[in-house]
C-alpha cells in the first residue's frame, strides 16, 4: 500500500465512523487534493464534510479551531506546511493552550495535517522542516509517519485524540509503497501516539530517525552491517511526546548515538535527543552524540546544492563509524 | 440586623442578596411580565440592509434585570480596577465598564444555546453568560475557586456549557474563531447562531477579513459585533465600520442603549440563520 493510499483510507474510515469529522483545506475536494491524499472524499461525503478554502490559512485555520471549540472533530489541511506560519496563532494560542488556559473545559480535537520538510526543488520558502517548531509547546501532539503503517495508525490516532495533533508528512513519500499486514487494514487499526518503533534490532550504535529518513538510516544499516556494525533503528513517529524511554533503553543497550533529522540543525530533535540522553544516560555513553541534520542554510534550488544541503546515506554511515571510533572525527582532522 | 432575617426570591449570587432585599424593604418593585414597549434613542444605521424596528418590547421584570446586571458588572468592573492597582491582581486587568449594555442588550435577544466570543475584555460577558462573581473574583486572583482554577487569569475566562467560548489574548483571533462556532451551528442545523466581538485593533486584522469572506462564502450564521475604543483618527482610514463587510451587511447600533442592542441582536439573529453573516 502507497503512503497516499494509506491516508486516504484512514481518513474515509475515520469520517465514515464519526459524522463529526470534517475535512478542510485548500484543494481538498473538487481537486481531490493537491496531492490527492482526499481524493473521492468530496463525492463520498459531500461538500458539507470536504470544503474547499480560498488561499486564507489565518481565516480557515481559526474557523477550523472555532469548530473545534463547539466539539467538531476538523482535519486542517496545509498544502505544505511553510504556510503552516500563516496560521501559527491559532495552532498555537488558539489550539495548543486552550485546554491548559480553560482548567479543562475547552478540549480542542483538531488535527492539521500536511507536507512538511524538503521536497525536490522547491526553494527555500517551501522546503522548510516545523517538526521542532511545533513539538516545543506544550498542549500540541506532533506526529510524523514513516511508512504506510505509520501514516495509517497514526492518522486515525490523531484523529480520534481530543487534543490538537500536528501531523507531518512528506511528499517524497507519498508515493512510496510499504507492505501492510491484515491487522493494518483492519479499519479498527490504530497506533499509540508517544511510542517509537524500532525498525531494526541491532547492538553497537543507535539511529534515531523520523520521516523519510528512517529509510535513509535503514540504508545506512544495510551498508553498516556490511563493515560489520550493528546498527539500531529507531523510527521515533512521535516528535512530542518523544518517546524518550525507547530511546534510552537502546542507548543503555548499544552505548553510542546517532540523530537524524532533514531539518535544520540549531534546537533541532537531535538536540532534544542528545539533551533527553545525556540527562538519563550520560554513564552509558561510550562516545559523543553525533547529529546529523540539514545544511545550516536556506534550502537551495540546483539540484546539487539541495543535495548537498540534506544529509544523506553516506553522511549516517560516516557519522555512526564516528560514533563507533572506526573514524577520526572532522574536528581532529582539521 | 433585620436583612439578616429575609429572604431574597431573587435568583443571583450571594453578592446580591442585601440589594435586593433592601430594595424590597424600602418600596415595592413590579416583577411582572406584562410588555412595555420603548423606543429606541436613535433610529438603526443600515449597510445593505432594511433596520428593524425603533420600538422594542420589554416588561418591568426585564427592566429591573437590565439595571441588576448592570449595576453589579459596573460595581464589578470598579472594584476590579482597585484591586488591579492594589497589584492584587496581576498581568493584564481590561474592563468593560461603559459597555455594559451591549452586554445586558445582547444575552436579552439570545439564548445559552447560542455562541458568545470575545476578546479580552471579558468579565461582563462572562457574567452575562451565568458566570458568578466569585469565580470572577477568584479567576482574577489566581484561586483555584476560579472559572479557569488560577490558570488562564482576566483574559481567559470560558464557560462552555453556557455557549461562552472565551476569553482570548491575541487581538483578531476571536473573529475566526467566532466563524468557526457559526460553522459548527450551521454543521449540527441547531438553529443557533455565534456572536464574535470585536474592538479597533481586531478591526483592521487580515484574519477577520479572510473569515468574512469565507463566512459569507458558506452562509455561515455569524454576527460580527464591533465595539469602539481607540481614537478613531489613530487606527482606521474608514471609521465607517458597520460598513467594512462591504458585500456583508451591517447595521450601526447605541451601544449606550441596551433596548437598542436587544433589538439589533434579535435582527441580527434573524438575519444571521436566514442569509449569513452581518
Amino acid at each position: 500500500m502507497t503512503v497516499r493510499d494509506a491516508l486516504n483510507t484512514a481518513l474515509d474510515e475515520e469520517m465514515s465512523a464519526d459524522p463529526k469529522v470534517f475535512l478542510m483545506g485548500e484543494e481538498v475536494g473538487e481537486y481531490q487534493g493537491a496531492y490527492k491524499i482526499t481524493k473521492g472524499l468530496l463525492d463520498k461525503y459531500g461538500p458539507e464534510r470536504v470544503l474547499d478554502t480560498p488561499i486564507t490559512e489565518a481565516g480557515f485555520t481559526g474557523i477550523g479551531v472555532g469548530a473545534a471549540y463547539h466539539g467538531l472533530k476538523p482535519v486542517i489541511e496545509f498544502m505544505t506546511f511553510n504556510f503552516s506560519m500563516q496560521a501559527i496563532d491559532h495552532i498555537i494560542n488558539s489550539a495548543a493552550k486552550s485546554n491548559y488556559m480553560s482548567a479543562g473545559q475547552m478540549s480542542v480535537p483538531i488535527v492539521f495535517r500536511g507536507p512538511n520538510g524538503a521536497a525536490s526543488g522547491v526553494g527555500a520558502q517551501h522546503s522548510h522542516c516545523y517538526a521542532v517548531w511545533y513539538a516545543s509547546c506544550p498542549g500540541l501532539k506532533v506526529l510524523a509517519p514513516y511508512s504506510s503503517e505509520d501514516a495509517r495508525g497514526l492518522l486515525k490516532a490523531a484523529i480520534r485524540d481530543p487534543d490538537p495533533v500536528v501531523f507531518l508528512e512528506n511528499e517524497l513519500l507519498y508515493g512510496e509503497t510499504f507492505p501492510v499486514s491484515a491487522e493494518v487494514l483492519d479499519s479498527s487499526f490504530c497506533l499509540p501516539i508517544g511510542k517509537a518503533k524500532i525498525e531494526k534490532e541491532g547492538k553497537d550504535v543507535t539511529i534515531t530517525a523520523f520521516s523519510k529518513m528512517v529509510g535513509y538510516a535503514l540504508k545506512a544499516a544495510e551498508i553498516l552491517a556490511k563493515d560489520g556494525i550493528s546498527a539500531e533503528v529507531i523510527n521515533l513517529r512521535s516528535i512530542r511526546p518523544l518517546d524518550r524511554n525507547t530511546i534510552n533503553a537502546s542507548v543503555r543497550k548499544t552505548n553510542r548515538l546517532v540523530t537524524v533529522e532533514e531539518g535544520f540543525p540549531q534546537h533541532g530533535v537531535g538536540a532534544e535527543i542528545c539533551a533527553s540522553v545525556v540527562e538519563e544516560s550520560f554513564g552509558y555513553l561510550d562516545a559523543p552524540v553525533e547529529r546529523i541534520a540539514g545544511a545550516d542554510v536556506p534550502m537551495p534550488y540546483a539540484a546539487n546544492l539541495e543535495r548537498l544541503a540534506v544529509p544523506q546515506v553516506e553522511d549516517i554511515v560516516r557519522a555512526a563509524k564516528r560514533a563507533c571510533y572506526r573514524s577520526v572525527s572532522v574536528a581532529a582532522a582539521a | 440586623m433585620a436583612l439578616s432575617h429575609l429572604k431574597s426570591s431573587s435568583s443571583g449570587s450571594n453578592f446580591l442578596k442585601p440589594l435586593a432585599t433592601a430594595f424590597s424593604l424600602r418600596r415595592p418593585i413590579s416583577t411582572s411580565t406584562d410588555p412595555i414597549t420603548v423606543e429606541t434613542s436613535v433610529p438603526f444605521t443600515t449597510h445593505r440592509c432594511d433596520p428593524p424596528s425603533r420600538t422594542v418590547e420589554t416588561s418591568p421584570q426585564e427592566l429591573l434585570s437590565f439595571f441588576r446586571d448592570m449595576a453589579t458588572m459596573r460595581r464589578m468592573e470598579i472594584a476590579a480596577d482597585s484591586l488591579y492597582k492594589a497589584k492584587l491582581i496581576r498581568g493584564f486587568c481590561h474592563l468593560y465598564d461603559g459597555q455594559e449594555a451591549v452586554a445586558v442588550g445582547m444575552e436579552a435577544a439570545i439564548t445559552k444555546k447560542d455562541s458568545i466570543i470575545t476578546a479580552y475584555r471579558d468579565h461582563c460577558t462572562f457574567l452575562g453568560r451565568g458566570g458568578t462573581l466569585l469565580e470572577i473574583f477568584s479567576e482574577l486572583m489566581g484561586r483555584q475557586g476560579g472559572c479557569s482554577s488560577g490558570k488562564g487569569g482576566s483574559m481567559h475566562f470560558y464557560k462552555k456549557k453556557s455557549g461562552f467560548y472565551g476569553g482570548h489574548g491575541i487581538v483578531g483571533a476571536q473573529v475566526p474563531l467566532g466563524c468557526g462556532l457559526a460553522f459548527a451551528h450551521k454543521y449540527n442545523k441547531d438553529d443557533a447562531v455565534a456572536f464574535a466581538l470585536y474592538g479597533d485593533g481586531a478591526a483592521n486584522q487580515g484574519q477577520l477579513f479572510e473569515a468574512l469572506n469565507i463566512s459569507a462564502l458558506w452562509d455561515l450564521p455569524v454576527i460580527l459585533v464591533y465595539g469602539m475604543g481607540t481614537a478613531e483618527w489613530r487606527a482606521a482610514k474608514s471609521p465607517s465600520y458597520y460598513k467594512r463587510g462591504d458585500y456583508v451587511p451591517g447595521l450601526k447600533v447605541d451601544g449606550m442603549d441596551a433596548f437598542a442592542v436587544k433589538q439589533a441582536c434579535k435582527f441580527a439573529k434573524e438575519h444571521a440563520l436566514k442569509s449569513g453573516p452581518i
